[in-house]
């Protein structure tokens, strides 16, 4: 137990590079590095199937790294089967056994324990001896641990007739009475109604305070994480994000995926154009990091760090499209060209109001955009082009729906038959970066801009085409050299478009 | 107004109609047997309603000793069933999907050829080895065994595929090695199963004389037997209903102990 403060900081449990794929090359956890601290309230937060679940069973012991270490008290117990653990877990469908009744649950691992006593034999000599906890004792610690989660005398009472709440309660109760070093608890509020799990939150943050035994906590929920956690771990693709405090994590998240999240934000797409200054919704914002010229960046915004204000009086005109009362505040959507913001005021605009918005330079948070391709938004015209980057360009729709072809009218027909009109269709447009070509010739590709950045990489450039209506932007590697504000035409081969639909056109 | 009258009169139709046939299959072939059994066991061949039937059978040595000589066998050959069935059921459900398919085919299949078939085949093989003419009691149990042996494994794959596999990683969470995990969480889970195909197997096996007379060269006589014999040649139907009338009780009474009409809804696998 935790009673010393230099106890508290040591590391309990670390992870070092584990891996876990179940899969040849599929990786659940992917390099792990981690270490949680004794009597910490560690959350693991991320999306369904972001490694975070696989991770814990793997403290658990219930799934062996497939590289890798995972140190107990510096000690490997990577592959340690669970029994040897002195850790326990609430299971997300808490997994109370049906065939046994509470106090025979929760009496389960009490049984089965051996402890070490002292016992005198014939000659007087001490000697140690594993043995069962008496009866006696069992009925006690069973009775202490069913008054902590206030289910006293519900000892005969079989696991079926209880509420799910209660269900809960009794889970905590089976893990916590064996007194383990950490527990483990995966998605245990998951399957319960709003106002239950906020009252749990509130009890297992009292729970943790008080045993001062380590949580480790698997949630999908940022709400869930953000009020209980000490520490919060962001997964995602088995890969953590970051770590930090609720509050860091909140203020300064570390790239786009966490911001978006962790709380409502919104997020553009940006280019640094002067020192602490980043361009984007066609404004250049005073920000507080500064990055390398010319960088494209992501631009995270809390939608309540975003002030409303009369027409003339802020930064960037818009006008308000929608708006939400949710109690303490209005929820408006902005829009600014063709960029819908959030912001979140108390103070109502109305529908079709024309405001502007004012952002204090350290509410603009700006992150290194991990650039791979360029994504943009776009839509399927009538002649099953595509249209986006203030260009229209030709492109194969069929790769919208496996096994398709396209009729002679030029409809397109699905491989279960179907006859589809792509007409307006609104799609994700993806294009490499190695998969632009440009040209002086302004006839020749099917946008138009002018040059406004040239990154030498060692062995190419990377340039960035910016168009004039709506300042989108072509990124690009190539190895020839041109000069800045040459004015050029996009080409990008018809194969090399990669459409995707978005979400809610899918059936 | 008139409207609703015409609907009233008109034959309209629900679910309820559709258990027809059903309720004529039951009342011809389930009721009516009953009741005439029921009848035959308590008259005498006068007609009079009496009990000398059943002094008859409980003061015959022959009968009684038929009686246990069925119990005991039906009770060897299930729990020979049950000792094959339960490892090869539990390796089943523990297999990833696609292997166990087949596996599990393999086991099911012998069900599909041929009852008399199947014995007659078995019957051969256990010929080579002589086992038929020397031990009637030893060939027949096998026989027993082996026709009755997929009715074990199917209940009991379908219960231990289904268990949850986290009561399991509980119990082993909470401390228990492999065999205490198995012996306080697998097995005791997976009892509905077990009676499901202990009743499966058991009763069946009461009855089914077909296996008795091919393995046991005509000198092993079940209960099943007995009741022909004597609505056959035996020209006696008030002796051989109350040789039914008796199974129907010991039936019942080993349903109540396997469970067979508990409320809980964990108490019964899936059969088939």
């Amino acid at each position: 137990m935790a009673n010393n403060t230099n106890e508290k900081n040591e590391k309990i449990i670390e992870l070092i590079n584990v891996t876990k794929s179940f899969e040849e090359g599929v990786y659940a956890v992917n390099e792990m590095n981690l270490y949680v601290r004794r009597g910490e309230f560690v959350t693991f937060l991320g999306p369904s199937g972001c490694g975070k679940t696989t991770t814990l069973r793997m403290i658990a012991g219930f799934d062996t790294p497939t590289s890798g270490q995972i140190l107990l008290n510096g000690k490997d117990i990577s592959n340690l089967p669970p029994n040897k653990r002195p850790i326990n877990t609430v299971f997300q469908r808490y997994a109370l056994f049906p065939h046994l009744n509470i106090f025979d649950n929760i009496a389960f691992g009490l049984k089965l324990k051996r402890v070490m006593t002292e016992v005198k034999d014939k000659n007087g000599n001490i000697t140690y001896k594993a043995t069962k906890l008496s009866k006696q004792v069992i009925a006690e610690k069973v009775e202490k641990v069913l008054k902590m989660v206030d289910l006293e005398g519900f000892e005969t009472r079989s696991v079926s007739t209880l509420s799910g709440g209660q269900q809960q309660r009794v889970a905590i109760a089976r893990a916590l009475v064996n007194e383990p070093q950490i527990l483990l608890l995966d998605e245990p509020l998951g399957a319960l109604d709003l106002k239950m799990r906020k009252d749990m939150q509130l009890e297992l943050i009292e729970m943790h305070k008080k045993l001062g035994i380590t949580f480790i906590y698997v949630t999908h929920d940022q709400e869930e994480a953000l009020t209980m956690s000490d520490t919060i771990v962001v997964m995602k693709d088995g890969v953590i994000q970051q770590i930090g405090t609720p509050t860091d994590i909140y203020n300064e998240p570390k790239n786009s995926f966490v911001a978006d999240f962790i709380g409502e934000s919104n997020i553009f797409s940006g280019t640094m154009v002067g020192k602490k200054q980043v361009r984007f919704i066609a404004h250049n914002f005073d920000c507080v990091d500064d990055f390398e010229l010319n960088e494209k960046v992501d631009v995270v915004v809390r939608p309540e760090d975003i002030f409303l204000m009369d027409e003339d009086k802020g930064q960037v005109k818009g006008e308000i499209i929608a708006s939400v009362f949710k109690g303490v505040h209005y929820e408006m959507t902005m829009l600014v060209g063709k960029t819908e913001i959030v912001i979140q005021d108390t103070v109502e605009r109305k529908i079709g109001e024309k405001v502007s918005l004012f952002i204090k330079p350290d509410d603009i948070h700006i992150m290194k955009k991990e650039f791979s391709s360029n994504i943009f938004d776009g839509y399927i015209t009538k002649k099953n082009t595509v249209c986006f980057g203030d260009g229209e360009f030709e492109c194969d729709v069929t790769q919208l729906y496996k096994g398709s072809i396209l009729d002679e009218e030029g409809y397109l027909i699905t491989a279960e038959g179907e006859k589809l009109d792509l007409t307006d269709v609104d799609v994700k447009v993806e294009v490499g970066l190695k998969d632009i070509s440009i040209s002086d010739d302004e006839e020749a590709g099917g946008a138009v801009g002018n040059i406004v950045s040239i990154i030498y990489k060692g062995d190419h450039y990377q340039l960035i085409v910016r168009t004039d209506e709506n300042e989108e932007d072509f990124v690009f590697d190539t190895e020839d050299t041109w000069n800045e504000n040459d004015r050029v035409s996009v080409i990008i081969p018809k194969d090399k478009i990669i459409l995707k639909l978005k979400a809610e056109n899918k059936k | 107004m008139e409207n609703e009258v015409k609907v009233k009169k008109g034959f309209s139709f629900t679910r309820a109609h559709l258990c027809f046939p059903y309720a004529i299959f039951l009342v011809f072939f389930v009721i009516l047997p009953l009741i005439l059994i029921v009848y035959y066991a308590f008259t005498s061949k006068s007609g009079r309603i009496s009990f000398e039937n059943f002094i008859w059978f409980f003061s015959s040595w022959a009968s009684i000793k038929t009686l246990l000589i069925s119990i005991g066998l039906s009770l060897l050959t299930t729990f020979i069933c049950l000792l094959i069935a339960y490892p090869v059921a539990f390796i089943l459900a523990r297999m990833k999907s696609n292997k166990n398919v087949i596996l599990l085919f393999l086991f099911i299949m012998p069900m599909w050829i041929n009852f008399v078939l199947r014995a007659m085949a078995m019957k051969e093989l256990l010929d080579l080895f002589g086992i038929i003419t020397k031990y009637n009691y030893l060939s027949t149990v096998i026989g027993m065994v082996y026709d009755y042996l997929p009715f074990m494994v199917l209940p009991l794959f379908t219960t231990l595929s289904n268990l949850d596999k986290s009561y399991e990683e509980a119990a082993s969470d909470l401390g228990a090695n492999k065999v205490k995990v198995f012996t306080k969480i697998t097995f005791p889970l997976s009892l509905a199963g077990v009676f499901s195909g202990i009743t499966m197997v058991f009763l069946p096996c009461m009855t089914c004389y077909v296996i008795s007379d091919t393995f046991g060269s005509g000198k092993v006589t079940i209960i099943g037997k007995f009741i022909e014999q004597w609505f056959g040649t035996g020209d006696n139907w008030h002796y051989g209903s109350v040789i039914a009338f008796i199974l129907i009780v010991i039936m019942f009474i080993s349903t109540l102990f396997t469970g067979g009409f508990s409320e809980d809804k964990n108490s019964r696998g899936t059969t088939l």
